[in-house]
């Protein structure tokens, strides 16, 4: 007991004097309410050195935050314990954040050099005149595959995948929405469709899949692709370009049949505090040099149509990630299924991955 | 007097810990296991559980994969356990063996990708010898060898201290009346070690029915257990309900092992 106590104590007391520091660093580092921005973001999304000159720019300090996963993010939001200034969740994500009055509306007044970007990535319908996003990043979900081991014209659809010649030897990224969206596609439908009977095709044609399936993993795509682990495999864009970066074997294809587009787009969560110092990063990201080196560092496609002259004319003329407006036009955005249907998707692809030939 | 109250004393921080990292986690989990995902008392996560094909095969699946660890593990860590107590310095090789248990476990997952991997070292090899490169990541064997690898340490300490704990003269005792090393071990060896083999399988079957980061980064997703549905209704469909569900699953699965394998009270009664 008497050796509890001073122990207590003791924790008790380093508890007080680590607080105290973070406070003192805080404030020694100019981090105050004030001139904070707490910018919310997926991990690796952003050219350091552009918050770098942010804040040189501006005076404000950025305190950046990472998450992996849109539903990571919405919980923390959610539950409200760190007053994030700004976010940058996928759009579907968008559409359940405004569903659930975790949004707040921009004040467009406050919004400078909107009209650098693309109308095409406007006034989309998951946020009808873009009342509370801005657009920071787009994608594309496709086919990565080496040409040491498949040919150019025999990766040009989603069917190809089913070619037995890559039995093994195809990897697929761990997402139920990704997954049953192409096996969609392949069949014609939309990536939203919902009809049971549709997704009862859709596990016939995945069954058939499963031997050419060598795994079903996340970010270690990346690794395995630059590795040659594997012939094909389908992931997004963003992904793709980095994996292109580090192996000239491999190459991007989005199927023209379809596929999903995807965005990423600012939003102000309801935590925010520091509203100006939120608007004026929008605004500081959307000038189109800024656009431009975080699109060159980051890998993904900008929204950014005037950042395009920026960027090297190989990225640009790239159509694998700059597709043509013909391939566009087959683009889905993805809809929010609501509950019913997404976990109809989720036990599905849970069955396919344990179907074993 | 003092000492009873020092020892209440004492008890406050084991108390605390076990009410609120054990307890109300549990109770938690009970809880939300009955509401849907609108948040209205149910119990239809239980009805979908054992009524849906998926989830049935899952569990034994789960099941299947955690008894082939524990199997493996099994036949492994007992003659290490045995041999190694009868070393020189088995301090130190006992310390050889715990050491991999300070490394994470994704640390250990990476090094096994880049071990097994098509131009990994295990392939160089095969190819060296002439037999070619075979596809080893992703494979059940490679899930059930990089499992057992690292519930090893956990099978060979219960063990060895049950075999350190035999008073040598009972083994001298059987020799004298005439049994041979078989029969001493059979009869006398392994019956005094089985409390630390029950404490082993414990500690290995438990963990190996939720292994799901090994799933995916050695098994590929090809290899499924419950500990990836649950991933999956917490973050992708936030069915909070049908994850807590399958958690509940899980726990009581774990209560059964824990009484089949859990020290009978009244031992020494059956001694013939």
């Amino acid at each position: 007991m008497k050796k509890l106590a001073p122990l207590i104590m003791g924790i008790l007391l380093i508890c007080g004097i680590l607080y105290g520091t973070t406070t003192y660093m805080n404030q020694a580092q100019g981090y105050t309410v004030g001139n904070t921005l707490t910018l919310y973001n997926w991990g690796d999304y952003i050219d350091p050195a552009l918050i770098k000159k942010f804040e040189t720019e501006t005076g404000y300090k950025v305190s950046y935050e990472t998450f992996d996963s849109n539903e990571a993010m919405f919980t923390k939001i959610e539950q409200g314990g760190t007053s994030y200034d700004l976010t940058i969740p996928s759009e579907y994500m968008i559409q359940k954040m405004m569903d659930k009055n975790m949004l707040l509306p921009l004040d467009k007044s406050k919004i400078v050099g909107l009209e650098h970007i693309n109308p095409a990535f406007l006034d989309l319908a998951f946020d009808p005149d873009n009342q509370y996003s801005i657009p920071y990043f787009w994608g594309t979900v496709g086919i990565v595959y080496n040409d040491k081991f498949v040919k150019e014209e025999e990766m040009l659809h989603w069917d190809d995948l089913w070619n037995p010649a890559l039995k093994n030897n195809v990897m697929l990224v761990d997402g139920a929405r990704e997954v049953i969206g192409f096996s969609l596609n392949s069949l014609g439908y939309s990536l939203n469709d919902r009809d049971p009977k549709h997704l009862a095709e859709v596990t016939e044609k995945l069954d058939a899949l499963s031997p050419n399936v060598k795994a079903i993993v996340a970010d270690e795509i990346k690794m395995y692709m630059a590795q040659e682990e594997s012939a094909a495999a389908v992931t997004f864009s963003g992904e793709a370009a980095e994996m292109l970066a580090e192996n000239e074997h491999l190459h991007y294809v989005v199927p023209e049949e379809g596929s999903n587009v995807w965005f990423d787009n600012f939003v102000i969560p309801k935590t925010a505090k520091n509203f100006d110092a939120a608007y004026a990063f929008i605004n500081f990201m959307l000038r189109p040099e800024n656009a431009a080196q975080n699109a060159e560092y980051v890998g993904y496609s900008t929204p950014n149509k005037d950042a395009l002259q920026y960027l090297p004319d190989e990225v640009t003329a790239d159509e694998q990630f700059y597709p043509s407006e013909e391939t566009m036009a087959h683009l889905e955005v993805y809809e929010n299924l609501g509950q019913q249907a997404l976990e109809l998707y989720n036990d599905l692809f849970l069955e396919f991955k344990m179907y074993r030939n | 007097m003092t000492t009873k109250k020092s020892k209440l004393f004492y008890f406050i921080p084991y108390s605390m810990w076990i009410l609120l990292f054990v307890i109300a986690p549990i109770l938690l989990i009970i809880y939300q296991s009955f509401f849907d995902v609108s948040g209205h008392f149910t119990f239809a996560n239980y009805q979908t559980y054992f009524s849906s094909g998926t989830y049935l095969q899952m569990t034994i699946s789960s099941v299947w994969y955690a008894f082939l660890i524990t199997l493996f593990t099994f036949l492994v860590s007992y003659p290490t356990a045995y041999l190694l107590s009868k070393t020189k310095h088995k301090q130190l090789w006992l310390l050889l063996i715990i050491l991999p248990t300070w490394i994470n476990l994704l640390l250990k997952a990476y090094a096994f990708i880049g071990i097994f991997s098509s131009n990994g070292n295990v392939n160089g090899f095969l190819e060296f010898i002439g037999i070619g490169s075979k596809q080893i990541l992703f494979t059940d064997v490679s899930f059930l060898f990089v499992a057992t690898y690292i519930e090893i340490p956990f099978m060979i300490l219960p063990i060895f201290n049950a075999v350190e704990e035999i008073n040598p003269s009972y083994i001298s005792a059987s020799t004298d009346l005439g049994a041979n090393a078989w029969q001493t071990f059979r009869r006398v060896i392994f019956p005094l070690t089985l409390n630390g083999v029950k404490s082993g399988v414990q500690a290995v079957f438990i963990p190996s029915l939720s292994l799901f980061m090994l799933t995916r980064l050695i098994g590929g997703n090809r290899v499924i257990t419950l500990g990836t549905a649950i991933e999956q209704h917490f973050l992708v469909t936030q069915n909070w309900g049908m994850g807590s569900t399958i958690g509940v699953v899980l726990i009581a699965a774990m209560v059964i092992i824990m009484l089949l394998t859990g020290e009978k009270k009244k031992r020494g009664r059956k001694m013939k």
